[in-house]
């Protein structure tokens, strides 16, 4: 039982990390329509900056406002160069723009720092939690603990910054109609500006943690790219269901991979989450707080 | 103007019909009929529900109560294939085309539930694939010289002007050769010369194939004049059915498009 | 001036529907078969095209445009977009080997075509949710195809054979005694292929059912409405379309590489071919060949440009930036496209003859 529990916790707790990566995709797709797949890429991107200007002597007090300076450069020219110029078109064609983004923005990390794994260490031990190992003989991992804390902070900040600041209110009016949104003056590339920034900084967030939690590599990417299942559980427009999705997805590949994953020779992780985010979707196809659709014509 | 034709028994009878979205109420136990060879006009405000009447008939929204008779055969509501399959054909009020395709494929499109081929003949072609293609496309182009589109045949259909599009989506309708004929809003947006030539196109339709037409019109002028009855409906409700004159002066209809004073 | 079709009148529907109906197109695709068919051997035999030509450039330019032509059918057709297409040509290739393992005198075609039909099972089971879901969730959850088969692969060993590493060596492609064992005998079994299937294809989007598939993904209501049933419609696509992808994959394993793993057919391959449509052309059968041609052509044009920087003015470009501006290059192409031109290549090849027809007028 106390095993159980154990593999729980730890699925829980990088949930919540997946959650924080899900939450820079709901930014956007909120705001702009946009399903951002370059998402992972800016993850990456962003720790392999971290990576890069530390071992290259900077502190990490220095490296991680500069990185965050370069991640609104880069979630600026993205809006400007990329998104602007596709407005008004349809979603699969600015999804596949995305695509071509990350490849791009994963090129560009690489050709700066180069492909070679790097360590980040943010000075947080990865060992299990004393107390909690001593009175109920559970491992759970410090680090973990704490990033998942930050990452809760992080979305709970930012669930504040959307439902009680002016400029939160202007995000959700564009989100419901832009041309409506337009009509009363809120200036809407702007807005969109600021949403990218706000991407970036999550991105920022979710690489430090993960980069440090596995390495800064090209996996983390991958690491990423579960965001998708976790947004297919919440629904794409949810910040609660982008939590709720990604404790779900964190727990059960876990347990999956230690239950189920002898007898199928292990590695499911990999393909778990895809395979019940597809399951899901035949079910309920609108997530679990999406609005329901209704076809009209 | 409709010596000779004649109009003939009901083919569809709608009963009861009541259908809601959530809380609202779209349609309100609506009760009409469709003879055969008739053209039966259904007018209302915006919003009426005259659209969602259409969606109901062939079967794109299923009603919560009520029944559909149709050739004889009772149902409690249509599915879109039956309803095809059995010879209801429509148009949309926001053109419904397949934009990237050319006018005579969108055309052809309607007559895929007479074509017998099936995909390893289509990937083969010569043979039964091709002589399939060449019998139908014979019947397309007969509805294309009655529509008078011989010109933008091999254009696609998003180059179009919005006149000429309408005109095409009724087209594709034909080509299914049906025996109901839907049509919402066709004269939407045109100007009085495209008008006249749908008019005219109607008229045809109903008087040489014998199509029995359903239509949503919001011109007052062309509704009266070339239609044989009229069902009226508000906030979902039928509030009035009758020959064009008997609805002209019925004073719910009066009220309903000119408001009452209170 | 040379392309202008007046006084080219057709008389019967049968003229008028032929895929080439304007004589100098006929004469075009005539000359590009006599080449490829006749040109290039008769090259190869004296000298001229080295075997680099084959192995690097002709034969996974043809593959890979059989590839994209599959993803073409389901995405540009049919408006169903997928990121597992490697996924579906490792079904093909392995289950190609299988067939060929496993079933004493399997002839090499039945084996590919019994392989491409496996991929094709494969593609409608994973095909069911585009019953239910659209756009981007169904490009998630073609997701789940790409990592689950690629781990299905890895992990049973029976695919492989029980070969220790997952490596597979394809069996030697022959056919009435000749063993296609050269890299120009390879690449002539691959244009054959390649050919007839793009035949096959052609005659599939042009009639009933090319048309169903473009319905759905104009106007899925309007389709259904006019008797389309979009469930078989959508799931005929999945279906032709993995077995085309099925078959590339088995060549791509038998002419081309020769040894392959499953790890072969990763996500990174399914973006490629992605990318082939999009710059190529989306729902193009020529856009197929296209982009083939560009994405194989474009690392070796710049692999030629960092030798003749290297060369010229002396900078030295390490292999691994190289590879990493590759991947710029990628992406900044598909973003250009999609913004300038989203009907890629062969819609600039469409504006050029429309161009040609008036040269040398302006009008």
């Amino acid at each position: 039982m106390q095993f159980f529990f154990e593999v729980l916790i730890a699925g829980l707790l990088s949930g919540v990390m997946y959650a924080l990566v899900a939450l820079g995709y709901v930014l956007i797709y909120k705001a702009s329509g946009v399903f951002n797949f370059a998402q992972g890429a800016m993850v990456f991107f962003a720790a392999l900056t971290t990576a890069g200007l530390v071992d290259s002597g900077l502190s990490l007090w220095l490296a991680v406002p500069l990185t965050m300076v370069a991640m609104v450069v880069l979630g600026l020219l993205t809006e400007k160069f990329v998104l602007r110029p596709l407005v008004a078109q349809h979603e699969i064609t600015l999804f596949m723009a995305t695509i071509g983004l990350t490849f791009f923005i994963e090129g560009l990390a690489q050709a700066i720092w180069g492909a070679n794994v790097r360590a980040l260490d943010l000075g947080i031990e990865d060992v299990p939690l004393e107390w909690l190992l001593e009175s109920a003989n559970i491992a759970v991992s410090q680090f973990d603990l704490i990033a998942s804390g930050i990452a809760a902070v992080l979305v709970t900040l930012l669930a504040i910054f959307f439902s009680k600041t002016k400029i939160g209110r202007a995000l959700r009016a564009v989100a419901d109609d832009h041309q409506a949104a337009l009509s009363i003056g809120i200036p809407l590339q702007h807005i969109w500006g600021i949403v990218w920034a706000v991407a970036g900084f999550v991105a920022l967030v979710a690489g430090l943690l993960w980069g440090a939690r596995n390495g800064v590599q090209f996996a983390l990417t991958f690491v990423a790219l579960k965001a998708l299942p976790v947004l297919i559980l919440g629904g794409f427009t949810s910040v609660p269901g982008a939590i709720v999705g990604g404790l779900i997805i964190g727990a059960s590949e876990k347990l999956a991979e230690v239950y189920l994953g002898p007898y199928v020779g292990g590695g499911i992780e990999g393909w778990f989450p895809y395979v019940l985010a597809l399951l899901f979707l035949v079910v309920r196809p609108e997530g679990l707080f999406g609005e329901r659709i209704i076809r009209r014509i | 103007m409709d010596e000779g034709r004649k109009i003939g028994e009901v083919i569809l009878d709608l009963k009861n019909i009541s259908l809601r979205f959530g809380g609202v109420n779209a349609l309100t136990d609506i009760s009409f009929d469709v003879r055969q060879h008739e053209i039966r006009a259904i007018i209302g405000p915006n919003g009426a529900g005259k659209s969602s009447m259409l969606n109901v008939i062939n079967g794109v929204y299923r009603p919560q109560e009520g029944e559909i008779v149709y050739l004889g055969k009772h149902r409690h509501d249509m599915d879109t294939y039956e309803a095809a399959k059995s010879g209801i054909a429509r148009t949309f009020q926001n053109i419904a085309l397949f934009k990237g395709m050319t006018v005579l494929d969108n055309i052809m499109t309607g007559r895929n539930l007479k074509m017998k081929s099936n995909f390893l003949l289509d990937a083969l072609y010569w043979g039964p694939a091709q002589r399939e293609e060449i019998a139908h496309r014979r019947k397309v182009e007969e509805i294309i010289d009655f529509l008078e589109i011989q010109h933008i045949r091999k254009t696609p259909v998003g180059r179009l002007p919005y006149g000429l599009q309408k005109r095409v989506e009724l087209a594709r309708a034909l080509a299914a050769e049906p025996s109901i004929l839907l049509l919402d809003e066709p004269m939407a947006g045109m100007n009085v010369e495209e008008k006249q030539d749908m008019c005219r196109f109607i008229l045809d339709v109903n008087d040489q194939l014998g199509t029995t037409i359903v239509l949503i019109e919001h011109d007052m002028g062309v509704v009266m004049d070339i239609s044989d009855r009229v069902v009226v409906l508000d906030y979902g409700r039928k509030i009035a059915d009758g020959t064009p004159d008997e609805v002209r002066s019925n004073q719910d209809v009066i009220d309903a498009y000119l408001g009452v004073a209170h | 001036m040379f392309y202008r079709e007046s006084g080219q009148f057709k008389a019967t529907y049968a003229e008028d529907s032929e895929i080439f109906p304007i004589r100098q197109d006929k004469i075009g695709i005539a000359v590009i078969l006599a080449i490829a068919f006749l040109g290039i051997p008769l090259l190869a035999k004296t000298g001229f095209l080295s075997d680099y030509a084959f192995t690097a450039i002709l034969t996974p330019f043809l593959i890979f445009s059989l590839a994209a032509l599959g993803l073409n059918i389901l995405t540009g057709y049919a408006g169903q977009l997928s990121l597992g297409t490697a996924a579906f040509m490792a079904v093909g290739a392995f289950a190609s080997y299988n067939f060929m393992l496993r079933i004493d005198g399997m002839p090499i075609l039945v084996a590919f075509i019994l392989g491409g039909l496996c991929a094709a099972a494969v593609g409608i089971i994973f095909g069911l949710p585009s019953i239910r879901i659209r756009g981007f969730y169904l490009a998630a959850a073609t997701l789940a195809t790409q990592f689950f088969i690629v781990w299905c692969l890895t992990k049973v060993g029976w695919f492989t054979n029980y070969s220790s590493s997952g490596v597979i060596t394809a069996q030697k492609i022959m056919m009435f005694g000749y063993t296609f064992d050269t890299s120009f005998s390879k690449y002539l079994f691959v244009l054959s292929v390649v050919s007839v299937m793009a035949l096959l294809a052609k005659n599939m989007v042009r009639t009933n059912v090319g048309r169903s598939w473009m319905a759905i993904r104009d106007m899925d209501m309007a389709a259904e409405v006019i008797g389309f049933r979009p469930v078989r419609t959508k799931l005929m696509a999945f279906a032709v379309s993995s077995f085309y992808c099925g078959v590339a994959g088995a060549l791509f394993a038998y002419a081309y590489l020769g040894t392959v793993e499953p790890e072969g057919f990763n996500l990174d391959l399914s973006f490629r071919i992605l990318f082939m449509i999009i710059i190529g052309g989306v729902g193009s059968i020529l856009g197929s060949f296209l982009g083939s041609a560009f994405i194989v052509l474009l690392p070796i044009l710049l692999n030629m440009f960092t030798h003749f920087l290297d060369s010229s003015i002396g900078v030295d470009v390490p292999s691994g930036i190289a590879s990493s501006i590759e991947l710029m290059v990628f992406g900044a192409m598909i973003i250009f496209f999609l913004i300038v031109e989203p009907h890629g290549l062969a819609r600039l090849w469409q504006i050029g003859k429309e161009k040609l027809r008036l040269w040398p007028f302006p009008h």
